[in-house]
């Protein structure tokens, strides 16, 4: 997905003499309105973003849908399952016009409400994690690029050290070994504000080092320079000369990050160390459903398709928003 | 299986009572019934594909290791049943349909008591020979009782003999000052032939004891104490070929058994050879089960819960499975020390509000066993019906009488608790959400939470502190007996007297004085009828206190390849005879 440099072919049509004799004129373009422009023209890109949106919706709106097309999430419906051989009744896990997804085995619960549901704990984990990276990885990531020295030196092993964690294990034990209450907060609340947690400090050297790489360049340039001659203090060029300049890079790796820790939360939860049951979440229902592969394989799609589908869409969102933003990643 | 130490002396009889209860009354009277035909329980209560076809080899496979080979030093109901084919001890459980009986193995009758039942006298029976050829004598049966005495060498076995026997301070012919090891003064042996047992105390059922793999004759000359478990010397009809520990054996027959000296045990060796597979991943095992790449899987307990809904769902494969009983519960413990339990009406509610049927449905619907309505399963003697909560006339769960229950605890409106699980049992975890469900209905409020199963009773539903500081109200749980007896499947879980403040209970809180009374009076009732009674009371007595919620009285589904013949459960054993099949 190549975006093109050049500007569109109406604007070239705009011959000087044209412009000359009023009948166009030369518009100034930032930056961000060029990217958007490429952005728009990525037909995968924008399909991939018009399934985020719309997952967020339905996420947001999960009560509502499910009252309009579904049952509460953790509802028992066992008329829809056979009593002697567990399994759904009916064909393809139970699809029916009453039970979209079909129902789980066992205990008839609806799929299609929890699918909706699981979003909201995927998405909510994902994008909190994803922030709390970002802010971590943004500030390290200048203050080491900038400064330089010893304190480079500190943060990039620092990073090091964070990138060789075997982070997976390390949440298994933290997560395993949380108290009921703590920080003001209990139950599933501490749960997933602890899981926000491991996953965003976790993750944060991956923008921090893209990060600290482009502060390096970024200090080098004539206008950092300039500004320093002028007497400009730190901060003052850190918030004006170098972080605009780093929008982009930070958006783009940002967006990609979001579906890692989708995957992440999934794995965590498939381990049995995500929300507590009767709490719908994706990799919770792909581990129930890795039970049932053989007597009822439909039940492991509506939660595998969910989060293969998530994760395509903000990957395609990401990889559009990276060539629009910077073409010459490529 | 849960393996379990009796140490308790008079628990003892009706422990051994083993097989003898196993059965229920179903079983009674068609001994000689016997089909061709695989049907679902087609080897339930009759023998399956009767046949005398001898050769062939029969394939096992066991998930986990074997506790031990050596007869002094195991404990696991499979290993019991399959030690009948490598050793025979003085009386042995009879291989047949129905009722067990005892029967003369090694013995020519059953024991001779004398002394008032305190001296027991057996006759060997003439011509039985290891599988050197050496002549069995009475004093081999003298030093193996002698060696699985010791408990330091051998720690699995049971220690009925040590707990019965005139010790006076003898503990293993290892420590014996007697040159030929045989220093026991409780166990004479006047001859090759005779043996003579001396109890401290009189016991009427002494060949309960005299069944017990211990009484397998071991010669002096091939112990090698704790290696004796590699080759042990054979008397049964099949000797060993290759041990390779942790890994598998085989078997081969043994030349110098004779089926003339064993006429009455049902032993039918027809095939040439077994061979054993150990440490086998357990869905691998019912794969190859299915496969006909495997002939049993040894531990008996049933095949696992996604190949359960394959064998149902097929009837080619349902036809050569069978449901058989086991004497376990699968139940859920209310800590009566966590408010608001420490009140019986709170307690009532909740047995009476939740879903039995839900319950049931959690544990794999009928096939996984039946809705119980109190803790102990049918199976143990001195069950006697108890439905106090109604799961036979109201098993959706009776909310207008749990409402009633909820107001005389003063919270009309319902309250908020814990409900406990093993992790790493999705059974359980369909428990608890099936809980949840229900309860609310009644306003009472479950947050479901999950524990690893190792430290399941060590750190956290087992251990008094955590339980209360964590208000674990409820704790999904399961208990089985090694064999169906009610002193062995009632104590660890009803006896409030063994919770330790440490941890590791088996007991999560069910505390009802009137039980721990009664389990010292069967502990003083030596006549058996009235012990068993006792084990009856004491169930209705912890569902009159509202001390747990049974859920379900467990079957194993257990599976059979058509290509097995003289197929039949042993009653006693829940599982398959494995002294009997034979390959078509």
């Amino acid at each position: 997905m190549t975006a093109p440099l050049e500007v569109p072919p109406a604007e070239v049509e705009a011959t000087p003499e044209a412009v000359l004799t009023g009948v166009r004129k030369i518009e100034g373009r930032s930056l961000g309105q060029i990217a958007w422009m490429r952005l728009k023209r990525d037909k995968v890109a924008m399909a991939g973003a018009v399934v985020v949106v719309l997952l967020i919706i339905a996420a947001i709106l999960a009560p509502v849908i499910v009252s309009l097309a579904g049952h509460p999430p953790n509802d028992f419906h066992y008329k829809q399952v056979d009593a002697e051989k567990q399994t759904p009744i009916g064909a393809y896990g139970g699809i029916s016009h009453d039970f979209l997804f079909g129902v789980e085995p066992i205990n008839g619960r609806d799929l299609f409400s929890r699918i909706v549901y699981g979003a909201r704990i995927s998405l909510l984990i994902a994008f909190l994690a994803t922030m709390l990276s970002m802010v971590i990885g943004t500030v390290a990531g200048v203050i080491a690029g900038y400064f330089g020295g010893w304190v480079d030196a500190m943060i990039s092993r620092l990073m090091d050290i964070f990138l060789a964690f075997p982070i997976l294990l390390f949440s298994l034990a933290l997560v395993g070994a949380i108290p009921d209450t703590a920080f003001g907060l209990s139950g599933d609340a501490l749960r997933i504000a602890l899981i926000i947690f491991i996953v965003g400090v976790v993750n944060w050297p991956y923008i921090g080092r893209v990060v600290r790489g482009q502060t390096l360049s970024l200090r080098q340039r004539d206008f950092v320079d300039s500004a320093i001659s002028l007497g400009a203090r730190s901060p003052y060029i850190i918030y004006k000369e170098v972080l605009p300049n780093l929008v982009a890079p930070i958006l783009v790796y940002t967006t990609l990050l979001i579906p890692t820790n989708i995957l992440f939360e999934a794995a965590l939860s498939f381990l049995g160390v995500g929300v507590r049951p009767p709490r719908a979440s994706w990799g919770g229902m792909l581990n129930d459903a890795a039970h049932w592969y053989q007597t009822d394989p439909w039940f492991m799609l509506p939660p595998g398709l969910a989060i293969f589908i998530t994760v395509l869409a903000f990957n395609l969102f990401g990889d559009g928003l990276r060539d629009a933003l910077d073409p010459r990643s490529h | 299986m849960k393996r379990r130490r009796i140490v308790s002396a008079i628990a003892v009889s009706a422990a051994i009572t083993m097989v003898l209860a196993g059965c229920n009354s179903k079983a009674k009277d068609n001994g000689s019934k016997s089909t061709a035909k695989a049907a679902f329980n087609a080897a339930v209560g009759k023998v399956l594909n009767p046949s005398d076809k001898k050769g062939g080899t029969l394939t096992m496979a066991n998930s986990g290791d074997w506790d031990s080979l050596d007869p002094a030093d195991t404990y696991y109901g499979f290993s019991w049943n399959f030690i009948r084919n490598y050793g025979r001890s003085l009386v042995v459980f009879k291989s047949a349909v129905g009722t067990p009986v005892l029967v003369p193995d090694l013995a020519e009758t059953l024991g001779v008591p004398s002394d008032n039942a305190k001296t027991w006298t057996y006759k060997l029976r003439k011509g039985i020979k290891y599988e050197d050829g050496k002549v069995v004598t009475s004093k081999d049966v003298k030093y193996a009782v002698e060696r699985s005495l010791d408990k330091t060498t051998f720690p699995n076995g049971p220690t009925y003999f040590n707990d019965f026997l005139d010790l006076q301070g003898y503990t293993s012919p290892y420590k014996d000052s007697d040159p030929n090891k045989l220093g026991l003064k409780a166990i004479e042996t006047p001859d090759d032939n005779t043996i003579i047992f001396h109890l401290k105390k009189s016991f009427s059922g002494f060949d309960y004891f005299a069944q017990l793999p211990a009484t397998i004759p071991v010669p002096r000359a091939a112990d090698t104490g704790t290696k004796y478990k590699e080759h042990v010397i054979s008397t049964g009809p099949y000797k060993f070929e290759k041990n390779n520990p942790g890994k598998g054996f085989s078997m081969v027959r043994n030349a110098s058994y004779d089926p003339n000296t064993d006429p009455s045990s049902g032993r039918k060796p027809l095939v040439d050879r077994i061979e054993v597979s150990l440490n086998v991943n357990s869905d691998d095992i019912d794969n190859r089960l299915l496969a006909k790449d495997l002939d049993v899987a040894i531990e008996g307990t049933g095949v696992g819960a996604a190949t359960q809904g394959r064998v149902l769902r097929d009837p080619a494969l349902k036809a050569n499975a069978d449901s058989a009983a086991i004497a376990r519960t699968w139940f859920t413990a209310i800590d009566s020390d966590v408010a608001p339990f420490d009140n019986i009406h709170c307690r009532k509610a909740v047995l009476y509000g939740f879903d039995k049927t839900g319950y049931q449905r959690a544990y794999g619907g009928a096939i996984g066993g039946d809705i119980a309505s109190s803790l102990m399963p049918p199976l143990i003697p001195g069950y006697k019906k108890n439905d106090l909560y109604e799961s036979g006339s109201k098993p959706e769960g009776d909310l207008a009488k749990a409402k009633d229950e909820l107001k005389q605890c003063g919270k009309p409106t319902g309250f908020s608790t814990n409900v406990s699980y093993r992790i790493e049992r999705p059974k359980e975890k369909a428990t608890a959400e099936a809980l949840q469900a229900s309860l609310s209905k009644i306003g009472v409020k479950l947050t479901i939470k999950g524990f690893p199963k190792g430290d399941y009773a060590a750190l956290y539903a087992g251990k008094p502190d955590y339980a209360k500081s964590h208000q674990l109200g409820l704790k999904v749980y399961g208990w089985g007996a090694d064999w169906p007896d009610g002193f062995g499947f009632l104590d660890q879980i009803v006896d409030s007297r063994v919770i330790r403040a440490t941890g590791g209970n088996t007991n999560f809180g069910i505390k009802v004085p009137a039980a721990d009374q009664l389990l010292d009076k069967a502990l003083q009732t030596t006549d058996k009828p009235a012990r068993e009674k006792i084990w009856g009371q004491i169930d209705e007595v912890v569902m009159t206190n509202a001390a747990a919620m049974p859920g379900v009285w467990a079957k194993g589904l257990l599976y059979r390849p058509p290509t097995l013949t003289n197929v039949f459960v042993n009653d006693g054993f829940g599982m398959y005879d494995y002294t009997v099949m034979g390959k078509k």
